[in-house]
Protein backbone atom coordinates (compact mmCIF):
# COMPACT_ATOMS: atom_id res chain seq x y z
CA UNK A 1 0.00 0.00 0.00
CA UNK A 2 1.23 3.47 -0.86
CA UNK A 3 -0.25 5.04 2.23
CA UNK A 4 -0.31 4.66 5.99
CA UNK A 5 -3.88 3.95 7.05
CA UNK A 6 -4.69 5.24 10.53
CA UNK A 7 -8.45 5.66 10.16
CA UNK A 8 -9.73 2.17 10.99
CA UNK A 9 -12.71 3.77 12.70
CA UNK A 10 -14.05 4.70 9.27
CA UNK A 11 -13.72 1.11 8.14
CA UNK A 12 -11.08 -1.60 8.49
CA UNK A 13 -9.57 -3.29 5.44
CA UNK A 14 -11.04 -6.74 4.77
CA UNK A 15 -8.99 -9.51 6.35
CA UNK A 16 -7.78 -11.95 3.64
CA UNK A 17 -9.62 -14.81 5.35
CA UNK A 18 -12.84 -12.75 5.39
CA UNK A 19 -12.36 -12.01 1.70
CA UNK A 20 -11.88 -15.69 1.01
CA UNK A 21 -15.08 -16.64 2.85
CA UNK A 22 -17.07 -13.97 0.99
CA UNK A 23 -15.70 -14.96 -2.42
CA UNK A 24 -16.49 -18.59 -1.77
CA UNK A 25 -20.01 -17.54 -0.84
CA UNK A 26 -20.48 -15.58 -4.08
CA UNK A 27 -19.21 -18.50 -6.15
CA UNK A 28 -21.20 -21.29 -4.58
CA UNK A 29 -24.44 -20.27 -2.90
CA UNK A 30 -27.13 -17.98 -4.24
CA UNK A 31 -30.30 -19.36 -2.64
CA UNK A 32 -32.76 -17.59 -0.40
CA UNK A 33 -32.49 -18.89 3.18
CA UNK A 34 -36.29 -18.71 3.51
CA UNK A 35 -36.82 -21.31 0.75
CA UNK A 36 -37.35 -24.86 2.00
CA UNK A 37 -35.79 -26.49 -1.07
CA UNK A 38 -32.39 -27.78 -2.05
CA UNK A 39 -31.16 -24.39 -3.21
CA UNK A 40 -32.50 -22.42 -0.23
CA UNK A 41 -31.38 -24.75 2.51
CA UNK A 42 -27.61 -24.48 2.00
CA UNK A 43 -28.07 -20.70 2.18
CA UNK A 44 -29.95 -21.10 5.47
CA UNK A 45 -27.09 -23.20 6.82
CA UNK A 46 -24.56 -20.52 5.86
CA UNK A 47 -26.70 -17.88 7.58
CA UNK A 48 -26.95 -19.88 10.79
CA UNK A 49 -23.22 -20.57 10.83
CA UNK A 50 -22.55 -16.83 10.65
CA UNK A 51 -25.10 -16.25 13.40
CA UNK A 52 -23.32 -18.73 15.66
CA UNK A 53 -19.94 -17.12 14.92
CA UNK A 54 -21.28 -13.63 15.68
CA UNK A 55 -23.00 -14.82 18.87
CA UNK A 56 -19.78 -16.48 20.07
CA UNK A 57 -17.84 -13.20 19.75
CA UNK A 58 -20.05 -11.54 22.39
CA UNK A 59 -21.03 -14.67 24.40
CA UNK A 60 -24.66 -14.59 23.26
CA UNK A 61 -27.01 -17.35 22.13
CA UNK A 62 -27.32 -17.52 18.34
CA UNK A 63 -31.11 -16.86 18.26
CA UNK A 64 -30.43 -13.56 20.06
CA UNK A 65 -28.50 -12.17 17.06
CA UNK A 66 -30.35 -10.14 14.42
CA UNK A 67 -28.35 -9.17 11.35
CA UNK A 68 -28.63 -5.56 10.20
CA UNK A 69 -27.05 -3.23 7.67
CA UNK A 70 -24.54 -1.96 10.26
CA UNK A 71 -24.13 0.02 13.44
CA UNK A 72 -26.51 2.79 12.46
CA UNK A 73 -29.37 0.40 11.78
CA UNK A 74 -28.65 -1.59 14.93
CA UNK A 75 -28.85 1.56 17.04
CA UNK A 76 -32.02 2.75 15.29
CA UNK A 77 -33.61 -0.69 15.68
CA UNK A 78 -32.72 -0.97 19.35
CA UNK A 79 -33.97 2.47 20.36
CA UNK A 80 -37.04 2.91 18.17
CA UNK A 81 -37.89 -0.78 18.56
CA UNK A 82 -38.02 -0.54 22.36
CA UNK A 83 -39.85 2.79 22.21
CA UNK A 84 -42.60 1.20 20.12
CA UNK A 85 -42.53 -2.07 22.05
CA UNK A 86 -42.95 -0.37 25.43
CA UNK A 87 -45.07 2.61 24.45
CA UNK A 88 -47.89 1.55 26.78
CA UNK A 89 -45.44 1.40 29.69
CA UNK A 90 -43.80 4.81 29.39
CA UNK A 91 -42.26 7.43 27.12
CA UNK A 92 -39.01 8.41 28.85
CA UNK A 93 -35.50 7.45 27.66
CA UNK A 94 -32.10 8.19 29.23
CA UNK A 95 -28.90 8.63 27.21
CA UNK A 96 -25.63 10.60 27.31
CA UNK A 97 -24.46 13.72 25.48
CA UNK A 98 -21.66 11.93 23.63
CA UNK A 99 -23.50 9.13 21.86
CA UNK A 100 -23.10 8.42 18.17
CA UNK A 101 -25.39 10.40 15.85
CA UNK A 102 -27.38 7.26 15.07
CA UNK A 103 -28.41 7.15 18.74
CA UNK A 104 -28.91 10.89 19.18
CA UNK A 105 -30.90 11.28 15.99
CA UNK A 106 -33.03 8.19 16.71
CA UNK A 107 -33.96 9.97 19.92
CA UNK A 108 -34.62 13.16 17.95
CA UNK A 109 -37.25 11.24 15.98
CA UNK A 110 -38.78 9.92 19.21
CA UNK A 111 -38.99 13.46 20.60
CA UNK A 112 -41.11 14.35 17.58
CA UNK A 113 -43.40 11.51 18.63
CA UNK A 114 -43.69 12.94 22.15
CA UNK A 115 -41.18 10.77 23.95
CA UNK A 116 -39.09 12.56 26.58
CA UNK A 117 -35.31 12.20 26.51
CA UNK A 118 -32.84 12.93 29.31
CA UNK A 119 -29.34 13.38 27.91
CA UNK A 120 -26.70 13.21 30.63
CA UNK A 121 -23.56 15.33 30.84
CA UNK A 122 -20.19 13.59 30.92
CA UNK A 123 -17.04 14.56 32.83
CA UNK A 124 -13.81 15.91 31.31
CA UNK A 125 -12.82 12.37 30.23
CA UNK A 126 -16.18 11.69 28.63
CA UNK A 127 -17.27 9.28 31.38
CA UNK A 128 -20.94 8.86 32.27
CA UNK A 129 -21.70 8.77 36.01
CA UNK A 130 -23.88 5.74 36.89
CA UNK A 131 -25.22 7.72 39.88
CA UNK A 132 -26.51 10.39 37.50
CA UNK A 133 -28.22 7.70 35.42
CA UNK A 134 -30.03 6.39 38.51
CA UNK A 135 -31.11 9.92 39.50
CA UNK A 136 -32.60 10.49 36.04
CA UNK A 137 -34.87 7.45 36.24
CA UNK A 138 -38.61 8.14 36.47
CA UNK A 139 -41.58 5.72 36.63
CA UNK A 140 -41.98 6.49 32.90
CA UNK A 141 -38.43 5.42 31.96
CA UNK A 142 -38.40 2.52 29.49
CA UNK A 143 -34.87 2.55 28.08
CA UNK A 144 -31.30 3.55 28.95
CA UNK A 145 -28.85 3.79 26.04
CA UNK A 146 -25.17 4.49 26.75
CA UNK A 147 -22.27 3.51 24.48
CA UNK A 148 -19.69 0.94 25.56
CA UNK A 149 -16.79 2.95 24.12
CA UNK A 150 -16.83 6.36 22.52
CA UNK A 151 -15.86 6.45 18.85
CA UNK A 152 -14.20 9.89 18.97
CA UNK A 153 -12.23 9.87 22.21
CA UNK A 154 -12.10 6.16 23.05
CA UNK A 155 -13.40 6.39 26.62
CA UNK A 156 -14.88 3.11 27.91
CA UNK A 157 -18.09 3.68 29.88
CA UNK A 158 -19.13 1.82 33.06
CA UNK A 159 -21.82 -0.19 31.25
CA UNK A 160 -21.96 -3.15 33.68
CA UNK A 161 -22.72 -0.73 36.54
CA UNK A 162 -25.34 1.17 34.57
CA UNK A 163 -26.94 -2.11 33.41
CA UNK A 164 -27.18 -3.24 37.03
CA UNK A 165 -29.08 -0.05 37.87
CA UNK A 166 -31.34 -0.56 34.84
CA UNK A 167 -32.07 -4.13 35.91
CA UNK A 168 -32.91 -3.03 39.46
CA UNK A 169 -35.49 -0.60 38.06
CA UNK A 170 -36.71 -3.07 35.38
CA UNK A 171 -35.61 -0.79 32.55
CA UNK A 172 -34.26 -2.04 29.21
CA UNK A 173 -30.53 -1.36 28.74
CA UNK A 174 -28.96 -0.82 25.32
CA UNK A 175 -25.30 -0.23 24.59
CA UNK A 176 -23.78 0.91 21.30
CA UNK A 177 -20.69 -1.31 21.20
CA UNK A 178 -19.77 -0.54 17.58
CA UNK A 179 -16.42 1.11 18.38
CA UNK A 180 -15.57 -1.51 21.01
CA UNK A 181 -16.52 -4.86 19.48
CA UNK A 182 -13.55 -6.61 17.89
CA UNK A 183 -11.06 -4.31 19.60
CA UNK A 184 -11.67 -5.27 23.24
CA UNK A 185 -13.43 -8.31 24.75
CA UNK A 186 -17.21 -7.76 24.76
CA UNK A 187 -19.39 -10.16 26.75
CA UNK A 188 -23.12 -9.54 26.95
CA UNK A 189 -23.42 -11.68 30.11
CA UNK A 190 -20.73 -9.72 31.95
CA UNK A 191 -22.15 -6.41 30.74
CA UNK A 192 -25.71 -7.47 31.65
CA UNK A 193 -27.27 -5.50 28.79
CA UNK A 194 -30.51 -6.34 26.96
CA UNK A 195 -29.39 -4.90 23.63
CA UNK A 196 -26.00 -4.40 22.02
CA UNK A 197 -25.05 -2.98 18.60
CA UNK A 198 -21.99 -4.04 16.60
CA UNK A 199 -20.64 -3.55 13.06
CA UNK A 200 -18.37 -5.76 10.95
CA UNK A 201 -16.33 -2.91 9.48
CA UNK A 202 -14.74 -2.25 12.87
CA UNK A 203 -13.00 -5.63 12.94
CA UNK A 204 -11.82 -6.44 9.39
CA UNK A 205 -15.22 -7.43 8.05
CA UNK A 206 -17.14 -5.66 5.27
CA UNK A 207 -19.04 -2.35 5.54
CA UNK A 208 -22.83 -2.43 5.32
CA UNK A 209 -23.38 -5.31 7.73
CA UNK A 210 -23.74 -5.50 11.49
CA UNK A 211 -25.84 -7.07 14.18
CA UNK A 212 -28.09 -6.25 17.08
CA UNK A 213 -27.97 -8.54 20.09
CA UNK A 214 -31.49 -8.82 21.54
CA UNK A 215 -31.58 -10.65 24.87
CA UNK A 216 -34.45 -13.15 24.88
CA UNK A 217 -37.66 -11.50 26.06
CA UNK A 218 -36.67 -7.90 25.24
CA UNK A 219 -39.67 -6.13 23.67
CA UNK A 220 -38.18 -4.84 20.42
CA UNK A 221 -40.67 -4.05 17.67
CA UNK A 222 -39.25 -4.35 14.11
CA UNK A 223 -38.29 -1.24 12.14
CA UNK A 224 -38.46 -2.99 8.79
CA UNK A 225 -41.82 -4.67 8.32
CA UNK A 226 -42.36 -7.55 5.96
CA UNK A 227 -41.73 -11.28 6.18
CA UNK A 228 -40.62 -13.40 9.11
CA UNK A 229 -36.86 -13.29 8.58
CA UNK A 230 -34.58 -12.77 11.61
CA UNK A 231 -37.09 -14.06 14.12
CA UNK A 232 -39.65 -11.48 12.89
CA UNK A 233 -37.31 -8.67 13.95
CA UNK A 234 -35.90 -7.64 10.58
CA UNK A 235 -37.82 -8.40 7.39
CA UNK A 236 -36.23 -8.67 3.95
CA UNK A 237 -34.04 -11.24 2.21
CA UNK A 238 -30.73 -11.41 4.02
CA UNK A 239 -27.49 -9.85 2.78
CA UNK A 240 -25.89 -13.27 2.78
CA UNK A 241 -22.49 -12.28 1.37
CA UNK A 242 -22.09 -9.50 3.91
CA UNK A 243 -23.33 -11.70 6.75
CA UNK A 244 -20.79 -14.40 5.83
CA UNK A 245 -18.12 -11.68 6.03
CA UNK A 246 -19.36 -10.61 9.46
CA UNK A 247 -19.35 -14.21 10.69
CA UNK A 248 -15.82 -14.86 9.42
CA UNK A 249 -14.55 -11.57 10.90
CA UNK A 250 -16.22 -12.38 14.24
CA UNK A 251 -14.59 -15.82 14.34
CA UNK A 252 -11.18 -14.26 13.62
CA UNK A 253 -11.70 -11.52 16.19
CA UNK A 254 -12.63 -13.95 18.93
CA UNK A 255 -9.25 -15.64 18.55
CA UNK A 256 -7.26 -12.48 17.85
CA UNK A 257 -8.52 -10.00 20.45
CA UNK A 258 -6.04 -10.65 23.29
CA UNK A 259 -2.98 -10.35 21.02
CA UNK A 260 -4.59 -7.61 18.89
CA UNK A 261 -5.34 -5.53 21.96
CA UNK A 262 -1.80 -5.73 23.33
CA UNK A 263 -0.17 -4.96 19.99
CA UNK A 264 -2.43 -2.01 19.20
CA UNK A 265 -1.96 -0.55 22.67
CA UNK A 266 1.82 -0.68 22.25
CA UNK A 267 1.57 1.07 18.86
CA UNK A 268 -0.75 3.71 20.29
CA UNK A 269 1.61 4.28 23.22
CA UNK A 270 4.46 4.83 20.74
CA UNK A 271 2.35 7.35 18.81
CA UNK A 272 1.04 9.14 21.89
CA UNK A 273 4.43 9.47 23.64
CA UNK A 274 6.07 10.48 20.36
CA UNK A 275 3.54 13.24 19.67
CA UNK A 276 3.74 14.51 23.25
CA UNK A 277 7.54 14.66 23.03
CA UNK A 278 7.66 16.37 19.64
CA UNK A 279 4.70 18.76 19.54
CA UNK A 280 4.06 21.31 22.29
CA UNK A 281 0.60 22.57 23.23
CA UNK A 282 -1.51 19.52 22.46
CA UNK A 283 -4.19 17.70 24.43
CA UNK A 284 -4.78 13.96 24.49
CA UNK A 285 -8.51 13.39 24.81
CA UNK A 286 -10.49 10.70 26.60
CA UNK A 287 -10.01 8.73 29.79
CA UNK A 288 -6.33 8.20 30.75
CA UNK A 289 -6.74 4.47 31.48
CA UNK A 290 -10.27 3.30 30.61
CA UNK A 291 -9.92 3.69 26.87
CA UNK A 292 -9.86 1.79 23.57
CA UNK A 293 -6.43 0.30 22.80
CA UNK A 294 -6.36 1.48 19.19
CA UNK A 295 -7.81 5.00 19.34
CA UNK A 296 -5.83 8.18 19.99
CA UNK A 297 -7.58 11.56 19.90
CA UNK A 298 -5.30 14.59 19.93
CA UNK A 299 -6.28 18.25 19.85
CA UNK A 300 -3.59 20.54 18.47
CA UNK A 301 -3.82 24.15 19.63
CA UNK A 302 -4.01 27.08 17.16
CA UNK A 303 -4.75 25.08 14.01
CA UNK A 304 -7.75 23.57 12.34
CA UNK A 305 -8.10 19.82 11.91
CA UNK A 306 -9.16 19.57 8.30
CA UNK A 307 -6.09 21.41 7.00
CA UNK A 308 -3.90 19.20 9.22
CA UNK A 309 -5.66 16.08 7.93
CA UNK A 310 -5.25 17.19 4.28
CA UNK A 311 -1.54 17.93 4.71
CA UNK A 312 -0.95 14.54 6.34
CA UNK A 313 -2.96 12.96 3.51
CA UNK A 314 -0.61 14.62 1.05
CA UNK A 315 2.27 12.88 2.85
CA UNK A 316 0.47 9.55 2.55
CA UNK A 317 -0.81 9.49 6.12
CA UNK A 318 -4.55 8.86 6.41
CA UNK A 319 -6.28 10.04 9.59
CA UNK A 320 -9.67 11.44 10.61
CA UNK A 321 -10.44 14.89 11.95
CA UNK A 322 -13.28 16.04 14.16
CA UNK A 323 -13.21 19.68 13.10
CA UNK A 324 -16.51 21.36 12.30
CA UNK A 325 -15.27 22.21 8.83
CA UNK A 326 -14.80 18.58 7.91
CA UNK A 327 -18.20 17.51 9.17
CA UNK A 328 -21.23 17.70 6.94
CA UNK A 329 -23.05 19.75 9.53
CA UNK A 330 -20.26 22.33 10.04
CA UNK A 331 -20.67 21.99 13.78
CA UNK A 332 -17.93 21.32 16.28
CA UNK A 333 -17.86 17.76 17.63
CA UNK A 334 -20.62 17.28 20.22
CA UNK A 335 -18.36 14.78 21.98
CA UNK A 336 -15.44 17.16 22.50
CA UNK A 337 -17.73 20.04 23.45
CA UNK A 338 -19.47 17.57 25.81
CA UNK A 339 -16.19 17.02 27.66
CA UNK A 340 -15.96 20.78 28.24
CA UNK A 341 -13.42 21.58 25.54
CA UNK A 342 -13.58 25.07 23.99
CA UNK A 343 -14.59 25.40 20.34
CA UNK A 344 -11.24 26.61 19.01
CA UNK A 345 -9.30 23.71 20.52
CA UNK A 346 -11.92 21.18 19.42
CA UNK A 347 -11.39 22.43 15.86
CA UNK A 348 -7.82 21.14 15.86
CA UNK A 349 -8.63 17.54 16.67
CA UNK A 350 -7.26 14.47 14.90
CA UNK A 351 -8.40 10.93 15.59
CA UNK A 352 -5.91 8.15 14.90
CA UNK A 353 -7.42 4.65 14.89
CA UNK A 354 -4.81 1.96 14.49
CA UNK A 355 -5.20 -1.48 13.00
CA UNK A 356 -3.59 -4.90 12.70
CA UNK A 357 -1.53 -4.06 9.66
CA UNK A 358 0.11 -0.95 11.16
CA UNK A 359 3.79 -1.14 12.10
CA UNK A 360 6.26 0.70 14.34
CA UNK A 361 7.89 2.08 11.19
CA UNK A 362 4.58 3.62 10.10
CA UNK A 363 4.11 5.27 13.48
CA UNK A 364 7.67 6.61 13.29
CA UNK A 365 6.92 8.08 9.88
CA UNK A 366 3.95 9.98 11.36
CA UNK A 367 6.18 11.26 14.16
CA UNK A 368 8.73 12.40 11.59
CA UNK A 369 6.26 14.27 9.38
CA UNK A 370 3.62 15.63 11.74
CA UNK A 371 5.65 18.18 13.77
CA UNK A 372 6.73 20.06 10.62
CA UNK A 373 3.17 20.19 9.27
CA UNK A 374 1.84 21.43 12.61
CA UNK A 375 4.51 24.13 12.67
CA UNK A 376 3.75 25.23 9.08
CA UNK A 377 0.04 25.58 9.91
CA UNK A 378 0.76 27.32 13.20
CA UNK A 379 2.98 29.86 11.42
CA UNK A 380 -0.01 30.52 9.17
CA UNK A 381 -2.47 30.90 12.06
CA UNK A 382 -3.49 34.26 13.54
CA UNK A 383 -4.15 32.48 16.85
CA UNK A 384 -0.56 31.31 17.25
CA UNK A 385 1.80 33.45 19.26
CA UNK A 386 5.32 32.10 19.39
CA UNK A 387 6.32 31.15 22.90
CA UNK A 388 8.79 33.60 24.49
CA UNK A 389 11.73 31.18 24.93
CA UNK B 1 -15.24 17.35 0.12
CA UNK B 2 -13.57 17.11 -3.29
CA UNK B 3 -11.50 20.28 -3.65
CA UNK B 4 -10.53 21.49 -7.13
CA UNK B 5 -6.86 21.21 -8.22
CA UNK B 6 -6.50 25.02 -7.90
CA UNK B 7 -7.79 24.89 -4.33
CA UNK B 8 -5.33 22.10 -3.48
CA UNK B 9 -2.46 24.04 -5.09
CA UNK B 10 -3.20 27.19 -3.09
CA UNK B 11 -3.75 25.15 0.07
CA UNK B 12 -0.49 23.24 -0.23
CA UNK B 13 1.64 26.18 -1.35
CA UNK B 14 -0.19 29.28 -0.15
CA UNK B 15 0.99 32.61 -1.53
CA UNK B 16 1.69 35.67 0.64
CA UNK B 17 1.53 34.03 4.07
CA UNK B 18 2.59 36.19 7.00
CA UNK B 19 2.18 39.59 8.58
CA UNK B 20 3.28 43.08 7.53
CA UNK B 21 4.65 44.66 10.73
CA UNK B 22 4.07 48.27 9.55
CA UNK B 23 0.89 47.53 7.59
CA UNK B 24 -1.29 50.46 6.47
CA UNK B 25 -4.45 48.44 6.97
CA UNK B 26 -5.51 45.31 8.84
CA UNK B 27 -8.73 43.36 8.34
CA UNK B 28 -9.84 40.56 10.65
CA UNK B 29 -12.92 38.44 10.05
CA UNK B 30 -14.46 35.23 11.36
CA UNK B 31 -13.87 33.52 14.65
CA UNK B 32 -12.71 30.06 15.58
CA UNK B 33 -16.15 29.02 16.85
CA UNK B 34 -17.41 29.12 13.29
CA UNK B 35 -14.36 27.29 12.06
CA UNK B 36 -12.38 29.99 10.30
CA UNK B 37 -10.54 33.17 11.15
CA UNK B 38 -8.58 35.35 8.76
CA UNK B 39 -6.32 38.39 9.07
CA UNK B 40 -5.28 40.44 6.00
CA UNK B 41 -2.47 43.01 6.09
CA UNK B 42 -2.07 45.59 3.31
CA UNK B 43 0.63 48.07 2.37
CA UNK B 44 -0.71 50.91 0.20
CA UNK B 45 1.34 53.04 -2.21
CA UNK B 46 -0.59 55.84 -3.91
CA UNK B 47 -3.97 54.26 -4.43
CA UNK B 48 -2.62 50.78 -5.07
CA UNK B 49 -2.15 47.72 -2.90
CA UNK B 50 1.64 47.37 -3.07
CA UNK B 51 1.88 44.43 -0.71
CA UNK B 52 -0.58 42.09 0.96
CA UNK B 53 -0.17 39.20 3.41
CA UNK B 54 -2.49 36.93 5.36
CA UNK B 55 -2.77 34.66 8.36
CA UNK B 56 -5.59 32.12 8.56
CA UNK B 57 -6.96 29.59 11.04
CA UNK B 58 -9.16 27.28 9.04
CA UNK B 59 -9.73 24.36 6.75
CA UNK B 60 -8.17 23.71 3.36
CA UNK B 61 -10.74 25.91 1.62
CA UNK B 62 -10.17 28.81 4.01
CA UNK B 63 -6.40 28.73 3.44
CA UNK B 64 -6.82 28.50 -0.35
CA UNK B 65 -9.33 31.39 -0.31
CA UNK B 66 -6.88 33.51 1.71
CA UNK B 67 -4.06 32.78 -0.68
CA UNK B 68 -6.21 33.52 -3.74
CA UNK B 69 -7.55 36.83 -2.43
CA UNK B 70 -4.00 38.10 -1.89
CA UNK B 71 -3.14 37.14 -5.47
CA UNK B 72 -6.25 38.82 -6.85
CA UNK B 73 -5.75 42.03 -4.85
CA UNK B 74 -2.01 42.56 -5.23
CA UNK B 75 -1.26 45.59 -7.45
CA UNK B 76 -4.93 46.54 -7.79
CA UNK B 77 -6.22 50.01 -6.97
CA UNK B 78 -8.25 50.28 -3.78
CA UNK B 79 -11.35 50.91 -5.85
CA UNK B 80 -10.75 47.79 -7.96
CA UNK B 81 -10.01 45.73 -4.86
CA UNK B 82 -13.24 46.82 -3.20
CA UNK B 83 -15.11 45.35 -6.18
CA UNK B 84 -13.72 41.83 -5.67
CA UNK B 85 -16.50 39.65 -4.32
CA UNK B 86 -16.35 36.39 -2.37
CA UNK B 87 -17.90 34.70 -5.39
CA UNK B 88 -15.01 35.97 -7.58
CA UNK B 89 -12.55 34.25 -5.26
CA UNK B 90 -14.51 30.99 -5.39
CA UNK B 91 -14.62 31.26 -9.20
CA UNK B 92 -10.87 31.90 -9.45
CA UNK B 93 -10.32 28.77 -7.35
CA UNK B 94 -12.29 26.66 -9.82
CA UNK B 95 -15.24 26.47 -7.43
CA UNK B 96 -15.66 25.44 -3.80
CA UNK B 97 -17.77 22.64 -2.30
CA UNK B 98 -21.26 24.02 -1.52
CA UNK B 99 -20.91 23.71 2.25
CA UNK B 100 -17.67 25.71 2.13
CA UNK B 101 -19.17 28.65 0.25
CA UNK B 102 -20.88 29.68 3.43
CA UNK B 103 -18.24 29.02 6.05
CA UNK B 104 -14.83 29.49 4.53
CA UNK B 105 -15.31 32.09 1.84
CA UNK B 106 -14.17 35.05 3.91
CA UNK B 107 -11.40 36.37 1.67
CA UNK B 108 -13.14 39.38 0.13
CA UNK B 109 -14.66 40.31 3.49
CA UNK B 110 -11.20 40.34 5.07
CA UNK B 111 -9.72 42.35 2.19
CA UNK B 112 -12.52 44.94 2.29
CA UNK B 113 -12.14 45.18 6.05
CA UNK B 114 -8.39 45.88 5.62
CA UNK B 115 -9.05 48.59 3.01
CA UNK B 116 -11.69 50.18 5.23
CA UNK B 117 -9.22 50.11 8.11
CA UNK B 118 -6.63 51.87 5.90
CA UNK B 119 -9.13 54.56 4.82
CA UNK B 120 -10.25 55.10 8.43
CA UNK B 121 -6.65 55.50 9.57
CA UNK B 122 -5.93 57.91 6.69
CA UNK B 123 -8.93 60.06 7.51
CA UNK B 124 -7.63 60.33 11.06
CA UNK B 125 -10.32 58.23 12.64
CA UNK B 126 -8.87 56.48 15.64
CA UNK B 127 -9.57 52.84 15.12
CA UNK B 128 -9.45 50.40 17.95
CA UNK B 129 -8.20 47.00 16.88
CA UNK B 130 -11.37 45.16 16.04
CA UNK B 131 -12.18 41.79 17.45
CA UNK B 132 -13.21 39.34 14.76
CA UNK B 133 -16.98 39.33 14.58
CA UNK B 134 -18.88 36.09 14.42
CA UNK B 135 -20.19 35.93 10.86
CA UNK B 136 -23.01 33.55 11.64
CA UNK B 137 -23.98 33.94 15.24
CA UNK B 138 -25.66 31.16 17.18
CA UNK B 139 -29.26 31.85 18.06
CA UNK B 140 -29.11 30.19 21.43
CA UNK B 141 -28.61 26.46 21.33
CA UNK B 142 -31.80 25.77 19.39
CA UNK B 143 -32.35 25.55 15.64
CA UNK B 144 -35.08 27.40 13.80
CA UNK B 145 -36.57 26.81 10.38
CA UNK B 146 -35.36 29.66 8.14
CA UNK B 147 -38.71 29.69 6.32
CA UNK B 148 -41.40 29.46 8.98
CA UNK B 149 -39.22 30.36 12.00
CA UNK B 150 -40.55 27.45 14.04
CA UNK B 151 -38.18 25.61 16.36
CA UNK B 152 -36.96 22.40 14.72
CA UNK B 153 -34.71 19.51 15.69
CA UNK B 154 -30.99 19.75 14.85
CA UNK B 155 -29.98 18.47 11.41
CA UNK B 156 -33.58 17.94 10.35
CA UNK B 157 -33.77 16.91 6.67
CA UNK B 158 -36.86 19.11 6.23
CA UNK B 159 -39.06 21.28 8.44
CA UNK B 160 -41.93 19.22 9.85
CA UNK B 161 -44.07 22.34 10.15
CA UNK B 162 -43.81 23.89 6.67
CA UNK B 163 -42.30 20.97 4.73
CA UNK B 164 -39.40 22.98 3.21
CA UNK B 165 -36.00 21.27 2.72
CA UNK B 166 -33.51 22.54 5.29
CA UNK B 167 -30.42 24.10 3.67
CA UNK B 168 -27.29 21.92 4.05
CA UNK B 169 -24.89 24.71 4.78
CA UNK B 170 -27.05 26.30 7.41
CA UNK B 171 -25.24 26.47 10.73
CA UNK B 172 -28.26 27.81 12.57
Amino acid sequence: MGFIYLDHQSGTPLHPKVQEAMIQQIQTIFGNPSSDHQVGQPAAAVLEKARAQTAALINANPPEIVFTSGGTESNNQAIKGVAIGLREKGRHIITSNIEHKSVLNSLRTLRLLDYRVTSLDVDQYGSVDPGAVEKAITPETILISVMLANNEIGTIEPIAKIAEIAKKHKIVMHTDAVAATGNIPVDVQELGVNLLSLAANQFYGPSGVGALYIRKGTPVWPLLDGGTQENKRRAGTENLIGIVGLGAAAALAKEAIPARQARLRALKERLEQGIKARIPEIHVNGHPTLNLPHLLSVSVEYIEGESLMLMLDDEGIVVATRSACASGSLRASHVLIGTGMDFATAQGTLVFTLGEENTDAEIDRVLEVMPGIVQTLREMSPLYKKSPH
Amino acid sequence: MAYSPIVMDHFKTPRNVGEIPDADGLGEVGNPVCGDMMSVYIKVEGDRIADIKFKTFGCGAAIAVSSMITELAKGKTLEEAMKIKNSDVAKALGGLPPNKLHCSNLGADALHSAIKNYLDRKSGKVVAKEEGEPHHPERGAACYCPYCEKKVEEESPFCIFCGKEMPHDHDH
